[in-house]
């Protein structure tokens, strides 16, 4: 279907249906219940999954396939957010112009960082990016926001004005980001019994797009360019003495995966209008790393699931305090309770970058496959020991991808 | 004429003078060979030809076309194809991949943007490279990783990745290098029949002089960066010359 | 002229810290081949070091003046440090008013300990993996330091004041014949100057004189030949990453004076001392610290009223512009040697 084999395929439904269905499946718990706590099915967050899922797939394309680690991508992503913001000032609050200028604006700026970028490979790249971001974080924080020439408003954060001009703005159309004037924050919510789940305009926005840049990626994957962006991490030397200029493959690698960026920043504009320099940085970009890298460098899925799975987790972790670790522990003796909220007490609330950064840690020593890899490896596991008893040959399947 | 030219090429680095007054003259169809004691130059020469090195002087041709100034892949383009002294391939791909490769360069030039379009669909494409497998008798493994290959495979993936692209030249490095006999007899017949039944003019830099007297209908001596003489195998035999260059090693 | 040179030395310190943290990042890598992202949390680790030592030294007891009353009419408690019970109050006050440079001496052990435990216990699994693993695992391991010593000291800054003696500013015009109030220093900044300059002195001494430095830089040279000599080289690369994070806590330590430490600062100053050791030149020592006083230097002309009114917010861009500049013309660096890290 759609021109991919059949594993592919089912790999896309799977997500499709995924995602179209996340308002119920991340919902499972009703809402007045002590468990709603970990329900994460209300837009803003729903929203930040697939736009994170947006970052890290197109993040994958280029650290997953070519292997050449930017640092850098939060600057594309922080482009992308300003050209939306500015598209709402100029033109109007329709969402269509503001993510196309978002992606157009972060290619063009992703295709100079590159270009300078790329004459340097290793880690020499990696630091390279990483000056670029943070140049474009002050550039945005204070050097492009002065009274003679305001293009990113400082500190404050670039937000439309009543007194911009929005010359396409029509007389009734929404105050706030639309799609032909269905406004982004619109939600209709559905009570079943105790349970409530939010669908909301703007997430089901980001899920389609989401779903259609997932397939321009198994498509890039399956492509004979991404075999050549392989090609890039696997051997530059024999590329090269195969008559094939790694170069521009590699610098098509950086501006694509610098759109994807530009996209989820666009996106991310559109659901909220405000941009400020704080998305462009490094720790923006290391942040998207660790989502490729959690769920599984260079596998199709990893990056959306690395992107859900930390969004879910700084959601969650950051919302628990004492007085709910308290709650979980009550059921031991007072001092061992005690003992326990003081435990983990560190790595709660705004104890979440800790637990990140152990986290982080943990994945790159011990399973450098990421969450794809573990779950590849319990599977493994789980079918040897079913069938170990009857069928001594199981070690001799094909290595996992 | 041959099919490549060297002219007068020198090469230095520091104080090293690594290759002088460097002539030689490789004639279409045949098997070339560069001997020499180590530190001769063959490898600085060999790098000359391929555009890992620029010579400070002299000239290369190829086919009548300069080769100085381009870069490896051009020259790949141009039709000369490179087999290294330890095998390289990409180990992270399959042996299919590894082969489907080189026959996407071949057809699409240095660099073609085809995100789109699947590799499976390229039926063309990938008949061509089932059936160099099939030549190299590697068709059961096309599936593994090629970093998993022995090294004889290795070394039979490398050189049937250069043949697929057809080049008119091919250059190898000590392709034998650190392989047991029968490997490298193996590799002896393989390039015999590459020469025979191909067409394609071979070159190579070799130590073995098994490999060397089996294979060659050309031989040239380098020593110490200038070649010192220019002959057929049963010449090169008996020449004092030669015998005096290598008497540090082989005595 | 005068403000000329007020500016280079203004930008002294900074480009002492640069040049510290970048020598130390050159040394970790030129020797291990790692790249030590965890770097500039040594550095900030360094500074909390005196942080924490100044805590100690002001332990106190508490005792109750029956002779004075505060404004209740409750009998005044009144504080004491235990170093003012046990070295006397004056020989104490002095203590803790030199808790800065005293905590250079705490700082050492503290320092080497965690940079042989660091290296040991993670960087030493990291040899043989990609540069990108060793990126990642220690760019981890900054956010873990770095949230630790957040969850322990806050995430205001900390005020870490100069001993007495060393505050305030010195007209070091006159010395120079200059007119008076020409050229106003602070002296602090001249002290950490003269310790940049005392502990890169030393370092290269160390490297350059004894056996262990000559084989330290055999090994940065060529690791498989020093090997091969049946030198163990990685005990002594162990040793090495202990000084050079011992470095970049000391540059840490002596720089709370200048800047009051916070738990973000180590990340700061990383990402400007790969820059300069990009620009010096990977692998580079001389290179590393040439680059970090030049970029501190143009970093303090950048930052004059005239640059920021003309080009508004120059001074933070300046350094990754001149990078790339460099990086365009001279990918090598200024001072780099040919064939490090290099395809």
């Amino acid at each position: 279907m759609l021109g991919l084999n059949k594993k592919d395929t089912s790999l896309l439904i799977i997500v499709a249906i995924l995602t179209l269905l996340a308002p119920f499946i991340l919902n499972p718990f009703p809402a007045g219940s002590a468990m709603a706590q970990f329900n994460a099915g209300y837009p803003d967050l729903m929203q930040r999954f697939v736009i994170f899922g947006i970052f890290a797939i197109g993040f994958n394309i280029l650290f997953g396939l070519t292997g050449y680690l930017s640092f850098g991508h939060a600057a594309f992503l922080g482009v992308g957010s300003y050209s939306a913001v500015w598209m709402f000032k100029l033109l109007s609050y329709n969402v269509i112009p503001a993510i196309a200028l978002s992606v157009v604006v972060a290619g063009l700026f992703s295709l100079l960082i590159g270009y300078v970028s790329l004459r340097r490979s290793g880690i020499y790249f990696s630091i390279l990016t990483l000056a670029f971001a943070q140049m474009s974080f002050a550039l945005a924080y204070s050097v492009l926001s002065n009274p003679k020439f305001n293009l990113t408003n400082g500190e404050t954060g670039l937000q439309v004005y009543a007194d911009d001009p929005q010359i396409l703005q029509g007389a009734n159309s929404p105050d706030l980001p639309h799609l032909f004037g269905l406004p982004m924050r619109s939600t209709y919510t559905l009570e079943v019994g105790a349970w409530s789940f939010d669908f909301n305009a703007g997430y089901y926005l980001c899920a389609v797009i989401m779903m259609a840049v997932f397939y321009l990626a198994i498509r890039i994957f399956r492509s004979p360019f991404g075999m050549m962006l392989r090609a890039v991490k696997s051997n530059q030397q024999r590329m090269n003495y195969t008559g094939l200029n790694s170069k521009p493959y590699t610098l098509a690698a950086f501006v694509i995966s610098g759109m994807y960026a530009g996209l989820a920043g666009g996106l991310m504009a559109a659901m909220d209008p405000l941009a400020g320099a704080e998305r462009m940085q490094w720790t923006a970009s290391g942040e998207v790393v660790l989502m490729t890298i959690l769920g599984g460098t260079g596998t199709l899925i990893g990056p959306v699931l690395g992107a859900g799975f930390i969004k879910y987790f700084e959601n969650i972790f950051s919302k628990i305090n004492d007085n709910v670790l308290h709650g979980w522990f009550s059921f031991l003796p007072d001092g061992m309770e005690d003992a326990m909220v003081f435990i983990v007490h560190p790595f709660i609330g705004k104890g979440w970058h800790l637990t990140l950064g152990i986290l982080f840690m943990l994945v790159v020593i011990f399973l450098p496959g990421g969450l794809v890899e573990g779950g590849q490896r319990l599977l493994n596991w789980v079918r040897g020991r079913r069938s170990g008893a009857d069928d001594k040959t199981a070690g001799k399947t094909e290595p996992a991808e | 004429m041959g099919i490549l030219e060297v002219k007068d090429v020198g090469k230095r680095f520091g104080g090293l003078q690594a290759l002088s007054d460097v002539n030689l003259s490789v004639k279409e169809n045949t098997v070339h060979a560069i001997i020499g004691p180590n530190g001769a130059g063959k490898s600085t020469l060999l790098n000359c030809l391929v555009g890992k090195l620029i010579p400070d002087s002299g000239s290369v041709m190829f086919d009548g076309q300069s080769v100085l100034g381009r870069a490896p892949f051009e020259i790949n383009q141009m039709g000369i194809s490179r087999v290294f002294q330890t095998p390289e391939i990409f180990g992270d791909l399959t042996v299919m991949e590894n082969m489907l490769i080189p026959i996407f360069a071949k057809r699409d030039g240095a660099f073609r943007m085809h995100a789109y379009e699947t590799v499976a669909n390229e039926k063309g494409i990938v008949e061509q490279a089932e059936q160099m497998l099939e030549e190299m008798n590697m068709a059961d493994k096309r599936h593994m990783h090629a970093a998993a290959l022995s090294r004889g495979d290795k070394r039979r993936l490398e050189i049937g990745m250069c043949l697929s692209q057809q080049p008119r030249l091919l250059l190898l490095d000590e392709p034998t290098a650190g392989m047991a006999r029968a490997d490298t007899n193996n590799t002896i017949d393989l390039l015999k029949q590459i020469n025979e039944e191909r067409d394609i003019t071979i070159t190579i830099i070799e130590h073995d002089m098994h490999v060397v007297f089996s294979l060659a209908n050309r031989i040239t001596v380098l020593a110490q960066g200038t070649p010192l003489v220019e002959d057929d195998p049963q010449n090169i035999r008996g020449n004092p010359k030669v015998r005096e260059a290598y008497l540090g090693e082989s005595a | 002229m005068d403000a000329f040179l007020l500016q280079i030395l203004n930008g002294l310190d900074k480009g002492s810290a640069y040049a510290l943290i970048a020598l130390g990042l050159t040394l970790i890598f030129g020797t291990l081949g790692v790249v030590n992202f965890a770097h500039g949390a040594l550095f900030m680790i360094g500074a909390f070091c005196a942080v924490t030592l100044q805590r100690i030294l002001n332990l106190s007891y508490e005792t109750v003046d029956e002779t004075q009353t505060d404004f209740l009419g409750n009998p005044l408690k009144v504080k004491t440090p235990y170093v003012e019970s046990w070295f006397g109050p004056e020989a104490g006050a002095a203590i803790i008013d030199w808790s800065v440079p005293l905590a250079v001496l705490f700082a050492i052990p503290i320092m080497l300990a965690v940079g042989y435990v660091m290296e040991r216990g993670l960087i030493k699994h990291f040899y043989k993996r990609p540069h990108a693993d060793q990126i990642l695992v220690t760019f981890g391991l900054a956010i873990v330091l770095q949230e630790v010593i957040k969850y322990f000291f806050g995430a205001n800054p900390i005020q870490t004041p100069p001993p007495e003696a060393l505050r305030g500013s010195l007209d070091i015009g006159v010395m120079f014949g200059f007119d008076p109030n020409a050229i106003i220093y602070p002296i602090w900044r001249l002290v950490y100057f003269a310790f940049s300059a005392v502990i890169i002195g030393g370092i290269f001494a160390f490297l350059q004189f004894t056996t262990f430095g000559m084989v330290v830089r055999a090994g940065m040279a060529d690791r498989e030949t020093v090997g091969l000599l049946g030198i163990n080289i990685d005990r002594r690369f162990t040793i090495m990453f202990g000084i050079a994070a011992a470095v970049a806590g000391l540059a840490g330590v002596m720089y709370g004076p200048l800047n009051p430490p916070n738990y973000h600062m180590g990340m700061d100053f990383l990402v400007l001392s790969f820059v300069v050791v990009v620009v010096g030149g990977m692998g580079s020592l001389p290179g590393a610290v040439l680059a970090g006083f030049l970029l501190g230097i143009l970093e303090s002309f950048a930052s004059t009223t005239w640059a920021t009114t003309t080009i508004p917010g120059i001074n933070q861009i300046i350094i990754y512009l001149v990078a790339i500049i460099v990086l365009l013309t001279r990918p090598r660096g200024l001072m780099g040697r040919k064939g490090v890290m290099e395809e």
